[in-house]
């Protein structure tokens, strides 16, 4: 048998050959595809248009539909768009979508009122943390998304890609899309993280050594004791900026903890879990030791012009960003909170739940990742007190997005982000400049004012319990 | 018979993303609308800094300020043209525009992916780089099916590398009528 990488395994499985080769073409049956608001209009617009205004999907159970990107705006072309997929959905009965039943689709209701509990809205929030949450991930399967962070899902050992609108349309009607099997990037991490590290900063440094086009056509696999010792939301950090890289796709191994996550959750009972043969071959290898690493920021405006917090400790900043798919987890929050708690922020501070389970985390965990005891403040008490503006989940400015965005940069000012882009113009205007950063030095940032290694803040490891677990 | 496109070219540099091409803000046009579809024409590369908007000068801009029409033909970019986000709405935006042709180093593959699958442009790319020996105004010719672009305002010709694997799809117009040709998909 040849020897394959995880990637491999998957395409060859989904293309009923026995093995397949990076650089073969080959037509591959899709598990499920994701769309929201903004390329879900033009994709079904497509798929009308190609197959007929009566057609119907492949499989209106592997359709999931997760408004995100523009919900919390006045902008009555936005709320339209929601309405179309709210029609889609009643017309294909497709099961699992995610409405934000708060926003009222009529000419002239202006900005919605954001749900006031988020455990009492169908609403998710960002896709890529809502897909995993509401069960549709699982080990060795294929999503396709409409969205270019879609490969966050590899974390839990599945091949999952972004798509444009043609392919989700062909897609919805076939359940089929034709992929090039790409060769595979091995990132190897020895040792355990250290508390002033996030998978934000292994990421940021993976970007800045091979740069924003080293992955392009090609997936990346993370992997090591030190990808073991991550959490399954940290692991999620690295997939989803596999397309920072240029990336087709990034994955990690499937352990326990994948296991446990995705029993606990998945909407189907079965799936076949791959993992890398022993023998595969790799197109590019590379190997970090975590207790050598730093603390990383990219500066503007490419995500792999890396530099150290510490070298960037004179930049002063306007603002910090702590929200979206990448750097909006419940553990990112209890990581920032933990920098922030008992201390006030000196720049403006939006602070965005990349969830409505994480929101509703904010409000029922304490800062140890474990529901609050009698006396005890929550995550997002903490998070208030310290100054902060928490804003309802979505993908809110980590794209920019409308002008009355929430946390939107309008003006040519610096921020520093937990998000996964800084091109220009990205999180609004083309002339702001956006660092990247962990959590931890997006939050300790916040309270100085200008770049800041989180050193000077973390010296002990930041526990984060049950938070994000199951 | 070969195909030959003819116009003048607009020069942009490396990493030309998305988020530049089309900005986000403008991404509730629904692009399956006839009426709004236009206005991605219109905004087509209203991120890109001025500063690097229609190289060597600068400050030029590739669609003229409230019009839908570019009268420009030819994209030039160097590296990874198209990186960022899978929007469709990229080269959905440069084609309503009016631009028939990207050539650039190489691209971001789901912007290339995204050209070839909904037939929106061509992208060819350069054996070598083009950003410093075509200027923004300069007239243009690329010629396909013989992989040669050449600056009528200079007379230089240059190679472009073979569409490859996805020629097929290039040659249907899109993976729709592709897949219909092969019979994928019925009629």
């Amino acid at each position: 048998m040849a020897k394959m990488t995880m990637t491999e395994k998957i395409l060859a499985a989904h293309s009923g050959r026995a093995s397949v080769t990076p650089g073969e073409n080959v037509w591959v049956n899709v598990n499920v595809l994701m769309t929201h608001d903004v390329c879900g209009p033009g994709t079904i617009g497509i798929f009308h248009e190609q197959f007929g205004k009566n057609a119907k999907v492949w499989d209106p159970d592997r359709v999931v539909i997760i408004p995100d990107h523009y919900i919390f705006t006045a902008d009555e072309k936005c709320h339209r768009n929601i309405q179309i997929l709210r029609d889609f959905v009643k017309e294909q009965g497709i099961k699992y979508y995610y409405d934000p039943d708060f926003v009222n689709t009529q000419a002239n209701s202006g900005m919605p009122s954001p749900y006031r509990d988020p455990t009492k809205t169908n609403y998710k929030g960002v896709c890529h943390k809502a897909l995993p949450e509401e069960g549709h991930i699982r080990p060795g399967e294929i999503l396709l998304g409409t969205d270019s962070h879609t490969c966050t899902a590899g974390a839990f050992g599945q091949f999952a890609t972004g798509v444009g609108n043609t392919d989700a349309a062909f897609a919805l009607g076939t359940g089929k899309t034709w992929l090039k099997v790409p060769p595979t990037m091995k990132f190897l991490f020895h040792g355990q993280i250290p508390p002033y590290l996030t998978a934000k900063d292994l990421i940021l440094a993976v970007i800045g050594e091979v740069s924003v086009s080293g992955a392009t056509y090609k997936s990346m696999y993370f992997t090591g004791e030190g990808i073991e010792s991550l959490t399954l939301e940290d692991r999620m950090t690295l997939t989803n900026m596999a397309i920072e890289a240029g990336g087709k796709n990034g994955v990690c191994d499937v352990d326990e903890k994948t296991l446990a996550y995705v029993r606990a959750r998945s909407t189907r009972p079965n799936w076949t879990v791959q993992n890398d043969d022993a023998g595969a071959s790799y197109c590019f290898e590379h190997t970090w030791d975590l207790g050598t690493m730093e603390p990383m920021v990219a500066k503007p405006h490419s995500p792999d012009n890396k530099d150290t917090a510490h070298n960037c400790r004179h930049v002063k900043v306007d603002r910090a960003y702590i929200g979206s798919c990448t750097g909006g987890k419940i553990t990112d929050m209890i990581f920032a909170a933990s920098i922030l708690k008992g201390n006030s922020v000196k720049v403006p501070t939006f602070v965005v739940p990349g969830s409505t389970e994480v929101h509703s985390d904010m409000k029922k965990l304490a800062l140890t990742g474990e529901p609050t005891k009698p006396g005890e403040k929550s995550i997002e008490q903490v998070l208030l007190d310290a100054g902060c503006q928490v804003g309802p989940s979505g993908c809110s400015a980590c794209l920019g997005g409308p002008a009355d965005t929430f946390g939107r940069l309008n003006e040519a000012i610096t921020c520093i982000s937990t998000t996964n882009r800084n091109f220009p113009g990205r999180m609004g205007h083309k002339e702001a400049g956006v660092y990247l950063a962990s959590p931890l030095t997006v939050a300790a940032s916040a309270l100085t004012g200008h770049v800041t290694d989180p050193r000077e803040y973390v010296s002990e490891p930041i526990m984060t319990g049950h938070a994000g677990l199951v | 018979m070969s195909t030959v496109i003819t116009g003048k070219a607009f020069v942009m540099g490396d990493d030309i993303d998305t988020d530049q091409i089309i900005p986000a803000e403008y991404l509730s046009f629904n692009p399956s609308d006839e009426a709004e579809r236009k206005y991605f024409g219109m905004y087509a590369m209203a991120g890109v800094p001025p500063k690097q908007c229609g190289l060597p000068k600068g400050n030029m801009r590739f669609v003229p300020e409230g019009q839908f029409k570019s009268q420009y033909t030819i994209v030039i970019g160097g590296r990874n043209f198209g990186c960022g986000s899978s929007r469709e709405h990229a080269p959905l935006a440069i084609a309503e525009a009016g631009a028939k042709v990207v050539v650039a180093e190489f691209y971001a593959r789901i912007f290339f992916r995204n050209c070839v699958n909904g037939g929106y442009l061509l992208p060819c790319e350069s054996v070598q780089r083009l950003v410093e020996e075509i200027k923004t105004d300069d007239d243009c010719s690329v010629d396909i099916d013989n992989g040669l672009l050449t600056n009528n305002t200079t007379g230089k010709t240059y190679k472009l590398r073979p569409l490859g694997d996805v020629k097929p799809i290039v040659d249907a117009g899109g993976v729709f009528e592709y897949a219909r040709r092969s019979g994928m998909l019925k009629r």
